[in-house]
């Protein structure tokens, strides 16, 4: 009997410590892996100050763009990114967040039963069939509005980018909103609380960590996007007077000058800094964001 | 989408098939110039149905990667618009010539331009066409990228010294360049004749009285044309070398995808 109930039991415990080894040495790899990819990205990255004696100051500030001729000045890139991702995250969060209450809280459910999963297609749509669409729907729209020649711009790419992020916050935020325990609901309704002092007062203050999360990667999604941008930003590596004036950005930037840049260059090395001030800028973003948000709870 | 797929392929096809490459003598690769990459490709699949013992992959990039692919030997072949001063280990190869227009919609009323007005244009000092007489309507220009192979020919051979206006829109395909100027009233760019030739909704126009064709190029007439090389790292030897051979001889691909034969042209790129 007992060398009977044993046997499994052992099984069981050599198959825990298999399986703990094997997720051990999965986390394991890839934490090296991102690791090895920083360190790389900080070394190649840095390679235009070190070795080619580019001013950083000059890379960061100045506007004077030509990588093949020697002019290494990123301005236009980084304020067009900042811009552009800006303008995505003030206009599709709050969009974004209200659809997502109005989902979770106020929707039928039958109508939630049918959205819900509609959403989540849209999330996964791939970004240059958005690019494409604004690249012959959206641009020459904004050219007739504007009564413009051309619509390519910094508006163009931010209502792209607006419109690609709100599927992601719609449905974390919504997620985060279910997620409060209906006591609170009832609670607040049982106290005389408003439908709309309960949504307002006691579940997004509630669900704001959850929020946040749908907001952040909202952002490093936009900051992120490199294709949609590039069908519509127009590309013109100067700090735009308007809007409604080309401009460009620094993933689109890369990814232009990527093929043309060959090896070993001063060139190659300036989109090479782009890339980690690029992830610098995404990993100061989301790491302010977390600041404030533990500060205010 | 065109770039990283191709950046990827490139990538791939450099560490799945260099290392096949010491196992048989009869594997060729090739990376780099999307200009010249639909011929290298004709030329391959011609190329291996007469010779079923040679494989030749065909990738693109962009002619900095296939420069810089040959130079890392990563590829037998680099295909490039442009020359490789900083790698002398390279071989040129000069196997077409590619002609290349500049292309106006047809709102902005021209058909043709003298090499000054292109420059003036070019440059943001004359920003409608009226002034270079055609009609009442705001010039849009569209570049290439910097360091992009077409826009170097375009500054060497047409700007001279003048410089390009940095506000302009810039595209770095072909395809959007050329879509650009459908759509947009008043746009000009320029592009390799195998993106321009045969489009409606867009004009081709003639610089200094030469037309965009092939005739004039030939002739030496045309000033807007630059050799495609294959660069080699070390001169070509064995299949390499009769591949090249027989792409640069194939004159029925030349025709189908619009580039020249060098051995037909009546000038060279330093009397053009």
């Amino acid at each position: 009997m007992t060398s009977l109930a044993s046997a499994p039991r052992s099984t069981a415990h050599r198959d825990e410590r298999i399986a703990r080894s094997i997720l051990f040495v999965c986390a394991t790899v890839f934490v090296v892996g991102i690791t090895l990819i920083l360190i790389y990205l900080a070394i190649a990255g840095t390679r235009l100050f070190f070795q080619f004696h580019v001013s950083p100051l000059t890379f960061l500030f100045s506007n004077n763009w030509d990588g093949a001729d020697g002019q290494f000045g990123a301005a236009p890139f980084i304020v067009g990114s900042l811009v552009a991702t800006a303008f995505a995250i003030l206009v599709g969060g709050p969009l974004g967040v209200a659809i997502g209450v109005f989902f979770a809280e106020l929707a039928p459910k039958r109508v939630a039963a049918i959205f819900k999963p509609a959403i989540e297609v849209l999330v996964g749509i791939p970004s240059v069939v958005y690019g494409w669409l604004g690249l012959t729907l959206l641009v020459p729209a904004i050219g007739q509005v504007f009564h413009l020649v051309d619509g390519d711009g910094l508006l163009a790419a931010g209502i792209v980018l607006s419109i690609m992020i709100v599927p992601t916050v719609i449905s974390l935020s919504e997620d985060a909103l279910r997620s409060v325990p209906d006591a609170m609901r009832e609670g607040s309704l049982a106290l005389g609380a408003t439908r709309w002092e309960t949504i307002s007062r006691v579940l997004i203050p509630s669900a704001s960590s959850g929020i946040a999360v749908a907001v952040i990667l909202g952002i490093a999604r936009a900051i992120g996007e490199t294709l949609a941008i590039q069908l519509v930003i127009g590309n013109a590596p100067v700090i735009p007077g308007s809007l409604l004036k080309p401009a460009s950005a620094l993933t689109s930037e890369i990814v232009m000058d990527m093929q043309n840049a060959q090896d070993g260059t001063a060139f190659q090395a300036s989109l090479f800094s782009m890339a980690l001030l690029l992830l610098l800028i995404s990993m100061g973003l989301i790491l302010l964001i977390r600041f404030a948000l533990r500060k205010r709870t | 989408m065109v770039r990283s797929a191709h950046f990827a392929a490139v990538i791939l096809g450099a560490t799945l098939l260099a290392p096949t490459a010491s196992f048989a003598d009869t594997n060729i690769t090739i990376a780099g110039s999307t200009a010249l990459q639909p011929l290298a490709q004709a030329a391959a699949d011609e190329y291996q149905q007469a010779h079923p013992d040679v494989k030749i992959s065909v990738t693109g990039g962009g002619s900095g990667q296939g420069i810089a692919q040959a130079a890392s030997k990563g590829v037998d072949i680099g295909d490039s618009d442009i020359l490789a001063p900083t790698h002398p280990e390279l071989v040129d190869n000069k196997v077409a010539v590619v002609g290349f227009s500049v292309i106006v919609n047809p709102a902005s009323g021209v058909t043709g331009l003298t090499k000054d007005q292109i420059q003036s244009i070019f440059s943001g000092k004359v920003t409608n066409w009226k002034d270079v007489g055609g009609k009442d309507e705001p010039i849009t220009v569209i570049n290439r990228p910097a360091g992009s192979g077409t826009r170097a020919v375009f500054l060497k051979t047409l700007m001279g010294k003048a410089t390009l206006a940095q506000d302009s829109l810039v595209e770095d395909a072909t395809g959007t360049v050329v879509q650009k100027v459908i759509q947009t009233a008043g746009a000009v760019s320029y592009a390799s004749f195998s993106g321009t030739h045969n489009k409606t909704g867009l004009t081709e126009v003639a610089i200094d009285g030469a037309q965009p064709n092939d005739a004039d190029v030939i002739a030496g007439k045309y000033p807007f044309w630059s050799y495609e090389h294959m660069f080699t790292n070390g001169p070509a030897t064995g299949e390499v070398a009769k591949f090249i051979d027989f792409t640069k001889s194939n004159g029925a691909l030349f025709k189908k995808l619009n580039f020249i034969l060098i051995s037909s042209m009546k000038v060279s790129e330093t009397n053009r």
